[in-house]
């Protein structure tokens, strides 16, 4: 195999993964868009989409032969498992950081610690922490395009997140509550002076944000299989993935997240990281980027007025 | 005797140029007003100053010295004191405290040197420390007839008494030179009637004002000097009296003749 | 059951030291740094490195476990306190989560048989565990003390300076940064001293115990107790510990999952922010110059 293919290798794979992460992104993205403030329970939210896809999956298809039926499945295990982390999410805002919206800075900041402390032990008590594996509902047979190896699940992963993708920009840009969301995001006093519904634009900003981590975590979990802390580290890099975007900036979230992707499928095997430090080397990378680029590449510098 | 001067400070913020080519003055000892419409950039040219913000270009002279775009706590030290347009009081701790705050750096004998050996020494005697800092906050407080308040939170103070606060606050450093941003807005005439005799006295401890105010009443009557600014750039400066005439000013506030 | 009750006072008094310091951080200068564990990790690995392989005696190592974490907090500190509020939580999360990964990779068994503390020819034993709670709560005390006097000083006020407004506290003189990372500094210390303890008590080190859940509960112990409050931290370790050893204590091991404790300390942050953001015992309030205003009074009164 030539550097070259192995390279265009990578990069897909880079893409794959970074599609996961903009689906992700973008729920930190739009919260932040509109609170001022990262949910730090949203890679969690991720966790859970990821074990009731699982669950609902599993429940459906049973031991059937990966087939037309099982991609059925999965594709109602997907909504399924949106519906329950749209609740999910407009539950947790609602309870844990609507009463603090006027409090100091940090408090919404430690509520979502403990929400996410609750959500991953929750689920490690209900699941275990042994990790599942979640099976792919289809003959998961790589497809070899002039060297380059593409499976099936990961063009699953791209179709559905560049669908979700134009879902998410056609509501945000062409529908009335779309126009809210950001006229919300952009001043919120103003937005409720002009019959906005401030806490409805939040609270449906919750849904879509935990929904869209649901379908995350779904497809994460073909990769990275299924356990109670699989959001934590996905979660951050996520993060990260809005961060060099420009955080509170959606189309930012996508290609953050895609360039997230592919910085870490290519800069692992080119920089030869050992397996035991990739997480150390994918922590410093974080910090690095919030010191030298807090505002991302499509973000604006936002500085506190005096 | 010029104890502040700024030549040709300009400021962008990505192409909007909120201060343009200002040399603005101020004589020691006199009340100088700054005005002039809203947005009209007079808080960033503050902000420029006391170095909250770095000017894009030109210099701000103090004393005689290039303080150009030092950071802000080096300038509060060098003696430019200075309040907020939005009171910016440390809300959680109460009035005393607040204005022994701003006597923070007049502790030890330079505020410049010996700083590491000055904390350990406030560390090692704080009680005694304290009780003169104490003291000392509380004339400030008397000196605003708020004495009575010291021991309430800053968020609990009426509006008015807030803005006494902060000016105590940043007064108690004995600056050469206090900024004052729009230090009446939002209060009744009452209280402005009050604020007014606050600055007198100020002026009378020979402490250097520039005030940013829309109250003409307050800075016709009060102010030494004024110097208007209009989209950035300095329209006219001069005595109250010149300023109330000045053709450029009333077409500034009031728009052109032919627009009525 | 008295032996579970000896344990919980144990390590209450380890996470009170932690949380003395890790209040400096975030009660008094308003930082929310979630990298606690790594001081006390490192902090623990500098007295079984000093004790074991140096051959130091564990009064000495003790200094040496604060300043080694002290400089680690102080290299961290320099370029992540510029971050605000949200960003500084991911890159201390990020940095607490390094120092673990890379203990784990230069000494992924750990450190054991690590020699014994001793005061006076008196060698603490680990079954004697009165002896340690006493030199343990001896020690919480004097942090006590050191702290609170920190708070009401010049050095401490400018702290809550900075905590309740950054612009103003530069417009009165403070440097802002100066104070972040001395805070910041001295918080990781203390963490680091609080790792020299658990180490002596233990006397085994192991990578693996200095998880992220370690610093959510040492900030939970700050929140609980409630923040800048020097005694409702302390208050907010016991209750920490209290809740951790439940099962053990109670015996029902067997019933009460594992994960409730951490499910607890969860909601314990989302309630407390919820219900009584400024905790148990509430903010500090010290009443400069009152504290003797009766005595001066009187005397006045009798002058008169």
């Amino acid at each position: 195999m030539s550097t070259f293919t192995l390279y265009m290798q990578y990069i897909v794979n880079g893409i794959t993964l970074g599609a996961i992460y903009s689906l992700i992104a973008l729920g930190y993205t739009m919260v932040y868009g509109i609170l001022k403030f990262i949910n730090f329970a949203h890679g969690d939210v991720l966790m859970v989409g990821a074990f009731v896809g699982l669950l609902v999956y599993e429940a459906l298809a049973g031991a059937a032969e990966p087939g037309m039926w099982t991609i059925f499945c999965f594709f109602i295990a997907m909504l399924a498992s949106m519906a329950f982390c749209a609740v999910l999410g407009m539950f947790i805002e609602r309870v844990a950081y609507k009463p603090l919206r006027n409090a100091n800075r940090l408090a919404p900041l430690l509520s979502a610690i403990g929400v996410s402390f609750i959500l991953s032990n929750g689920a490690a008590w209900i699941f275990g922490t042994t990790s599942r594996r979640f099976p792919y509902p289809f003959e998961n047979d790589p497809i070899h395009i002039g060297g380059v190896t593409i499976t099936p699940h990961q063009i699953l992963v791209i179709i559905v997140s560049v669908a979700m993708m134009v879902l998410l920009a056609f509501f945000v840009n062409k529908t009335r509550m779309g126009k809210a969301m950001r006229a919300t995001s952009l001043d919120q006093p103003t937005s409720m002076l002009m019959g906005i519904n401030v806490d409805r634009v939040i609270s449906l900003t919750f849904a879509i944000g935990s929904a869209l981590a649901a379908v995350g975590g779904m497809l994460a979990a073909f990769d990275f299989r299924v356990y109670p802390s699989m959001g934590t580290m996905t979660g951050l890099k996520a993060f990260v993935a809005a961060v060099i975007g420009g955080i509170g900036n959606i189309q930012g979230a996508m290609i953050g997240g895609v360039l997230l992707g592919i910085l870490e499928a290519v800069g692992a095997p080119l920089l030869h990281i050992p397996n035991g430090m990739r997480d150390t080397v994918a922590f410093a990378v974080l910090i690095i980027i919030l010191l030298v680029k807090p505002d991302g590449i499509l973000g604006k510098n936002e500085r506190e007025k005096v | 005797m010029r104890i502040l001067e700024t030549q040709n400070l300009t400021r962008e913020f990505g192409g909007v140029i909120a201060v343009n080519d200002v040399s603005f003055k101020v004589e020691e000892g006199l009340v100088t007003g700054l005005i002039g419409p809203n947005g009209a950039g007079k808080t960033t040219l503050f902000n420029q100053i006391t170095g909250m913000d770095k000017p894009t270009s030109g210099k701000v002279i103090f004393d005689g010295k290039d303080i150009t775009g030092l950071p802000a706590w080096k300038i509060s030290r060098l003696g430019i004191a200075r309040t907020f347009q939005n009171i910016r009081l440390y809300r959680e701790l109460t009035a005393v405290e607040n204005v022994m705050l701003g006597l923070h750096f007049k502790v030890g004998s330079d505020p410049f040197r010996h700083r590491f050996l000055q904390s350990l020494r406030s560390y090692v005697f704080a009680s005694g420390e304290n009780k003169e800092l104490y003291g000392k906050a509380m004339e400030w407080l008397g000196f605003f007839d708020i004495a009575d308040s010291a021991q309430e939170l800053a968020r609990n103070l009426p509006y008015g008494t807030q803005r006494e606060l902060e000016i105590a606050r940043a007064l108690s450093a004995e600056p050469k030179l206090l900024f004052l941003d729009e230090p009446a807005a939002g209060m009744n005439p009452a209280e402005t009637a009050h604020l007014m005799s606050v600055i007198d006295k100020i002026r009378s401890l020979g402490v250097t004002v520039v005030l940013i105010e829309h109250d003409m009443k307050l800075v016709m009557n009060i102010c030494d000097q004024i110097t208007v600014l209009n989209f950035g750039m300095k329209i006219a400066e001069g005595t109250p009296n010149a300023i109330k005439t000045n053709r450029d000013v009333i077409e500034a506030y009031l728009g052109r003749e032919e627009d009525f | 059951m008295l032996n579970f009750f000896q344990l919980i006072l144990i390590y209450a008094g380890v996470y009170a030291i932690m949380a003395i310091g890790q209040n400096c951080i975030t009660g008094y200068t308003g930082m929310l740094s979630l990298c606690h564990a790594g001081f006390f990790c490192i902090g623990s690995y500098a007295t079984a490195i000093m004790c074991k392989i140096f051959g130091l005696s564990f009064w000495l190592s003790l200094p040496a476990a604060a300043i080694v974490s002290g400089i680690i907090g102080f290299l961290i500190g320099v370029p992540t306190l510029r971050l605000k509020g949200d960003y500084l939580c991911i890159a201390t999360l990020g940095l607490g989560e390094i120092i673990r990964n890379v203990a784990t990779n230069l000494n992924p068994v750990g450190i054991s048989q690590i020699p014994r503390a001793e005061l006076f020819g008196y060698v603490f034993m680990s079954r004697n565990k009165w002896a340690f709670i006493i030199l343990i709560w001896a020690f919480v005390l004097i942090f006590y003390l050191l702290f609170q006097r920190l708070l009401h000083s010049r050095i401490g006020r400018a702290m809550t300076a900075v905590r309740e407004d950054e612009v103003a506290a530069a417009s009165n003189g403070i440097d802002v940064t100066k104070y972040k990372i001395v805070s910041f500094v001295l918080g990781a210390a203390v963490g680091g001293i609080a790792g020299c303890f658990q180490t002596a008590y233990t006397l085994t080190v192991s990578p693996a115990s200095y998880t992220f859940m370690v610093s959510v509960m040492v900030l939970c112990t700050v929140v609980l107790g409630g923040m800048g409050n020097g005694k409702a931290v302390i208050l907010g370790a016991v209750i920490i510990q209290f809740i951790s050893y439940f099962p053990q204590l109670t015996g029902l091991t067997n019933v009460i999952p594992a994960q409730a404790k951490q499910m607890i300390f969860g909601l314990i942050l989302v309630v407390m922010m919820v219900w009584r953001p400024q905790g148990i015992l509430g903010r500090d309030r010290f009443r400069y110059g009152s504290a003797r205003r009766p005595l001066f009074a009187k005397k006045k009164e009798a002058g008169v």
